[in-house]
C-alpha cells in the first residue's frame, strides 16, 4: 500500500469515527434540513468529503498539468494569467442594420468577440417572404436572406481583428460562405479569418429543433465543411459541439457531457469515413456547454468533460496531435434558470453561473441578461451581464491561478462521478448503434424528457426551491422595460430581399444553383458551389431548396 | 359513481421554434391529471394544428411558443378555428411572452396565458375550470 493510501485510510477512519460520534450526537439534537442533499442534477451529495489516494497516486493520468494530457486542469499552461476568456455576448434581432448597431455598441463596451444570433427562418433555410417564415422574421435573431444582408451586418467590423461565432446549424455552410464573402470584400484573406460556426446538427434532432435535412446528408455537409476549412480557412472552428441545448431541454449535467461527447464521436467517425485524417481536422473542433447554478457540480462537469474527451480522442481515434485532444469550449449561463418573477434576481444567478464557467476553465463566455425569461434583452440589461464578466475577471481574483478548485475533495470526487456517468451513457449509445440510431430510437430525447419531468416535479412539489417562484414570491408583476423587435421588421426585410432579387444577374444565379444541385447529387465538396451561389446573391431559401431537392427534409418522429 | 372521462386536449408548437421542454412538461402534467393529451411535435403550421385539433376532436388547444411570434401565430390559430366553425375549441397558451402582450392575446380569444414559473397545479386547475365554464355556457 502506498503511503498516500495509508494516510487517506487513516483520514477515512477518522471521518467514520466522527460520523458515528460527534455527528450522530448533533443529529440527535439538530436534524439536518433534509434527508438527502442533491445537486441540481439530483446527484447525491455527502456531508463531508475526504481525500482520495488516487488523486495523488494517479495524479498524472487523472489530472496532469494545465496544457497537458488529459487536460483536466485546463487546455492552456497559463490560462487566464495569459489572457482572459473571450467575452462574447450572443446578440441579433430584426434586420442586419439594427443588429450591426448592437454589435458596435457591444464592442465599444468591451466585448472581445462577436456572437451572431440568426432568426429561425435563416437557421432553417427559409427566405423572409416564405409562408413558413410568417411571424418569425427577425424575432429570435437577425434575418439574413443573402450576402447583401451579411455585408450590412458586418459593416465597419474588421474581420481580421474580431472573431465571430455564428449560431447556425442546418444552414451553416451557407452562412459560412457569406462570412467568407464579406471577408473577401473587406480584403481579408480566408486564412486570416477567426470564428466559429455551431454546425452541430445532431443536437438539433435531439433538443433544439432547427434541422432541415436528414442525418446522412447533414453529416456529409459537416464533413465537407471540415475538409474545406482545413485547406482554406485554417483558423476557423468548424463546429461547436453543443451540450448547452441538451441541458436547456432538461438533461442532467452528466447527460449534457455524455450526449455531447457521443455527438462528437459521430462527427469524428463521419469525417474519418469521408477520408480525412483525425489530426488534420480535430484541432478545430470546439464545444459549447451550459453553466447552471450548482457551482461545484458545474466546475466538475467541465473538468470531467475535458478528461473524458482527451481519453476518447487518444484511445478511440488514435489522435496524436495534443490539439486534437483538447476540449476547448464556450459557455453560456443557463437560460432555463432565469425567472420571469423578480428579474433582478437573475443577475445573481448569472454571476454564480459565470463564476462556475471561469473556475471550470472556459475559453469564452456569454452571460445572460436579467430580462431574458420575458423577451430579448435590452441594451441596459446586456451591459450589466457583460459587466458581470468584467467584475469576475478584474475584481474577484479567481482568474489569478489555474484550476483553483483542483484538490478539493468534493470537486475531485464529483469530477470522477460525472465522468463515469457520462462514459456509461456513451457506452449505452454505442450499444444502440451510435448516436443517429439512438436519436431515431428516441432514446436520447426520452432520457432528457424524463430528467426535465423530474426536475419540474421537484419544483412543483416544493422539494427544490426557486427563489421568487415557489418560495419568497412577491406576487407582483415585474415592472421593467422590455425590448421589442420593431413591428416593421418583416416588411423592411422583405423589401430588401426583393431589391436584391431584382438587382442580381438571374441567369448566373440559376447556373450557380444548378451547380449546387449537381454537387449534392454527386460526392464533390459542397462548399465551393455554395460559395459561388452566395457570391451571385442567391438567397438562403433558394440554396436550401436546391439542397432539399436532392437531400429531402427531416421529419421528427415523436411520441 | 364513475367520473365521466376527461376531454382530450392538444398541445401544439406553432411556427419554427424548437424549444419544447415546456410543451412536453405541460402535456405530461395534464396527462397526470387524467386528460388524454395529443402533442403535435415541433414546427407545425397553424393549419396543421387546427386540422389535428378537429380530427382528434379535442376540447382545447394549448399553444407553446418561445420565439416571440405568439401574436401572429396564436392569432392565426384562432382565426382558422373560427373560419372552420370550431370556435368552441378552447385555446390557451404559454412560453416567453412579455406581460404586456397578455391582455392583447386574451382580447384575441386566448382563454389563458401561462408564463414561465406558473405552478403545474395552477395550469391544471385553470384549464379544468375553463372547460367546465365552457360546458355550462
Amino acid at each position: 500500500m502506498s503511503s498516500t493510501a495509508d494516510a487517506t485510510n487513516k483520514i477515512a477512519a477518522a471521518i467514520d469515527a466522527w460520523t458515528s460520534g460527534p455527528v450522530a450526537k448533533t443529529l440527535a439534537k439538530f436534524p439536518e434540513q433534509r434527508k438527502e442533499f442533491v445537486t441540481a442534477s439530483s446527484k447525491k451529495v455527502e456531508r463531508l468529503y475526504g481525500p482520495d489516494a488516487a488523486i495523488v497516486d494517479q495524479y498524472e493520468s487523472k489530472l496532469g498539468l494545465p496544457g497537458q494530457y488529459p487536460f483536466t486542469r485546463g487546455v492552456q499552461p497559463t490560462m487566464y494569467r495569459g489572457r482572459y476568456w473571450t467575452m462574447r455576448q450572443y446578440a441579433g434581432f430584426a434586420t442586419a442594420e439594427e443588429s450591426n448597431r448592437r454589435y458596435r455598441y457591444l464592442l465599444e463596451q468591451g466585448t472581445t468577440g462577436l456572437s451572431v444570433a440568426f432568426d429561425l427562418p435563416t437557421q432553417i433555410g427559409y427566405d423572409s417572404d416564405d409562408a413558413m417564415a410568417a411571424g418569425e422574421v427577425g424575432k429570435v435573431g437577425v434575418a439574413i436572406d443573402s450576402l447583401a444582408d451579411m455585408e450590412t451586418l458586418l459593416q465597419g467590423i474588421p474581420l481580421d481583428k474580431i472573431s465571430t461565432s455564428m449560431t447556425i446549424n442546418a444552414t451553416a455552410a451557407l452562412l459560412l460562405a457569406m462570412y467568407l464573402g464579406v471577408g473577401e470584400k473587406q480584403g481579408v484573406p480566408a486564412d486570416k479569418l477567426n470564428g466559429t460556426i455551431q454546425n452541430d446538427i445532431l443536437k438539433e434532432y435531439i433538443a433544439r429543433g432547427t434541422y432541415r435535412f436528414p442525418p446522412t446528408p447533414s453529416l456529409r455537409l459537416i464533413s465537407d465543411i471540415f475538409a474545406y476549412c482545413t485547406e482554406n480557412v485554417p483558423n476557423w472552428n468548424t463546429i461547436s459541439i453543443s451540450g448547452y441545448h441538451i441541458r436547456e431541454a432538461g438533461s442532467t449535467a452528466a447527460q449534457e457531457i455524455g450526449f455531447t461527447l457521443a455527438d462528437a464521436i459521430c462527427y469524428v467517425d463521419a469525417a474519418i469515413k469521408a477520408g480525412l485524417k483525425v489530426d488534420d481536422f480535430a484541432p478545430r473542433l470546439a464545444f459549447f456547454f451550459a453553466a447552471h447554478s450548482d457551482l461545484f457540480e458545474e466546475v466538475a462537469k467541465f473538468r470531467a468533460a475535458r478528461r473524458l474527451y482527451a481519453r476518447i480522442m487518444k484511445e478511440r481515434f488514435g489522435a496524436a496531435n495534443p490539439k486534437s485532444l483538447m476540449l476547448r469550449f464556450h459557455t453560456q449561463t443557463g437560460g432555463v434558470t432565469l425567472t420571469a418573477q423578480q428579474p433582478e434576481n437573475n443577475i445573481v444567478r448569472v454571476t454564480i453561473q459565470a463564476l462556475a464557467a471561469v473556475l471550470g476553465g472556459t475559453q469564452s463566455l456569454h452571460t445572460n441578461s436579467k430580462d431574458e425569461a420575458l423577451a430579448l434583452p435590452t441594451e441596459e440589461a446586456v451591459t450589466v451581464a457583460l459587466r458581470t464578466q468584467q467584475i469576475i475577471a478584474h475584481e474577484s481574483g479567481v482568474a489569478n491561478t489555474v484550476d483553483p478548485l483542483a484538490g478539493s475533495f468534493f470537486v475531485e470526487k464529483l469530477t470522477d462521478e460525472l465522468e463515469a456517468e457520462a462514459e456509461a451513457l456513451i457506452q449505452e449509445i454505442d450499444n444502440r448503434g451510435g448516436v443517429v440510431a439512438a436519436i431515431e430510437q428516441g432514446f436520447i430525447q426520452r432520457q432528457i424528457e424524463q430528467s426535465a419531468y423530474r426536475f419540474g416535479q421537484s419544483i412543483d412539489d416544493g422539494d427544490r426551491v426557486i427563489v421568487g417562484v415557489n418560495k419568497f414570491a412577491s406576487g407582483e408583476q415585474p415592472d421593467i422595460d422590455l425590448f421589442e423587435v420593431p413591428e416593421s421588421t418583416t416588411q423592411r426585410q422583405i423589401e430588401e430581399l426583393q431589391r436584391v432579387r431584382q438587382s442580381r444577374n438571374a441567369g448566373q444565379v440559376e447556373a450557380a444553383l444548378a451547380a449546387v444541385t449537381a454537387a449534392a447529387r454527386g460526392d464533390a465538396n459542397l462548399m465551393p458551389p455554395i460559395i459561388d451561389a452566395v457570391r451571385e446573391y442567391a438567397t438562403v431559401g433558394e440554396i436550401c431548396t436546391a439542397l432539399t431537392g436532392v437531400f429531402g427534409e427531416y421529419a421528427e418522429s415523436h411520441s | 359513481m364513475e367520473q365521466p372521462p376527461k376531454p382530450r386536449l392538444l398541445i401544439g408548437k406553432p411556427g419554427l421554434d424548437g424549444h419544447d421542454r415546456g410543451a412536453k412538461y405541460v402535456a405530461q402534467i395534464l396527462r397526470d391529471a387524467g386528460f388524454e393529451v395529443v402533442y403535435t411535435g415541433i414546427r407545425r403550421s397553424p393549419e396543421q394544428i387546427v386540422d389535428t385539433a378537429i380530427q382528434e376532436d379535442v376540447a382545447a388547444i394549448g399553444l407553446s411558443l418561445l420565439s416571440g411570434a405568439h401574436n401572429a401565430l396564436f392569432g392565426r390559430v384562432l382565426e382558422l378555428l373560427r373560419s372552420r366553425g370550431a370556435e368552441d375549441i378552447l385555446v390557451f397558451g404559454g412560453g416567453t411572452i412579455p406581460p404586456k402582450d397578455v391582455p392583447r392575446l386574451k382580447e384575441m380569444g386566448v382563454a389563458a396565458v401561462f408564463t414561465p414559473g406558473t405552478p403545474a397545479r395552477q395550469i391544471v386547475e385553470t384549464i379544468e375550470g375553463l372547460l367546465v365554464q365552457r360546458q355550462t355556457a
